[in-house]
């Protein structure tokens, strides 16, 4: 092993590990406004829609394989699938695609 | 009955693993990618399988290949790590609330596998978090990235082509999975996806700010946003005292 690799590593462990934990020590304990309860509330559903646009339309140079598999996942959610089930179905519909076209 | 209401420790160490397969096997064709493009960028596999074991955060490592293939200094790649990744702090802050636990220390460990998936899946479940939960989250996902690394720089390929097509949808399509459900049951959570995407969008197709920074910025603009409506429409009317 290269020791400057491992350094990089090291270091890149580092400031990663830290953004994580941060929280969890600083804000233990303590008791929030309700504004900002609220606030960190909605954050789980806000980051769900910001990795999943734009994100999905880049999978493939195709636009419409996102799109599709979108259709798909959001489809087979909305019938009340269970998680995993939503994701191989939509592998499976973009299989399908992907040997068609 | 009884056990089952407070949920004994292994019951949720399981059901953590559970709600973990999805991304253990969303992880499994970018793992398989990075191992192989880590070897093409000249890493050992030893060097592919400790970054995977110690950074664990998939963007970041893509990302420091294309730059080691630059010829980028390490101090940049640390840095770049740092600004992609430091959209965690505000999930850590956000999963800090409903997740209990006495004991300081096992948050402190945990807080290790906190992911941008592991994170949704945590933050979206309708029971408060547990750190059994958390550690069977976290472990079958963390095993999946660091073997699937390791493999993918020992065999040298990744899958065929056409199911490596298919998969990448993986995570996305199980982010969806876990949106809609509360979409269904709240007009709010709706709001709050739909004016992230949209910023995020804007943010990235403008190519103003970096992927990290962009996230960071449309979450909590809309989180704020939509808290903020939402208190002014639930303000009494009249200028009385409360």
């Amino acid at each position: 092993m290269s020791s400057q690799i491992v350094w990089m590593i090291v270091g890149m462990a580092a400031v990663t590990y830290i953004p994580r934990l941060l929280p969890f020590v600083l804000f233990k304990g303590k008791e929030l406004s309700g504004f900002v309860q609220g606030i960190l509330k909605n954050v789980p559903y806000a980051t769900l829609g910001a990795l999943i646009f734009p994100g999905i339309l880049f999978i493939n140079e195709d636009l419409w394989f996102g799109l599709l598999g979108a259709a798909a996942a959001f489809f087979a959610a909305y019938l009340g699938a269970n998680v995993i089930v939503v994701v191989l179905g939509s592998i499976a519909v973009l299989s399908v695609y992907s040997f068609i076209f | 009955m009884a056990e089952l209401a407070v949920g004994k420790p292994s019951g949720e160490y399981r059901k953590g693993l559970q709600s973990g397969i999805s991304i253990a096997i969303g992880y499994a064709p970018i793992a398989l990618t990075f191992g192989l493009l880590a070897k093409t960028t000249g890493l050992s596999i030893g060097e592919t399988a400790l970054m995977s074991l110690l950074v664990f955060a998939g963007a970041a490592q893509y990302i420091s290949l294309s730059l080691l293939s630059l010829g980028t200094g390490i101090f940049e790649i640390v840095l770049t790590t740092f600004i992609v990744n430091i959209r965690h702090f505000l999930m850590s802050t956000s999963l800090n609330e409903k997740w209990e636990d006495e004991q300081a220390a096992n948050k402190v460990i945990l807080s290790f596998g906190i992911t941008d998936e592991t994170f949704s899946v945590a933050a979206v479940r309708e029971e408060k978090v547990t750190s059994g939960y958390m550690l069977g989250l976290i472990s079958v996902s963390y095993a999946s990235w660091v073997i699937c690394s390791g493999l993918g720089h020992l065999i040298g390929a990744s899958l065929p082509q056409t199911l490596q097509e298919s998969m990448s949808v993986a995570l996305y399509a199980m982010f969806v999975g876990l949106l809609v459900p509360s979409m269904k049951k709240s007009a709010k959570v709706v709001f709050l996806a739909a004016i992230a995407a949209c910023f995020n969008t804007i943010f990235t197709l403008t190519n103003t700010l970096s992927t990290g920074w962009a996230i960071v910025l449309a979450t909590l603009l809309s989180a704020v946003i939509v808290e903020w409506i939402e208190s002014v429409k639930n303000r009494p009317r009249g200028h009385g005292h409360e």
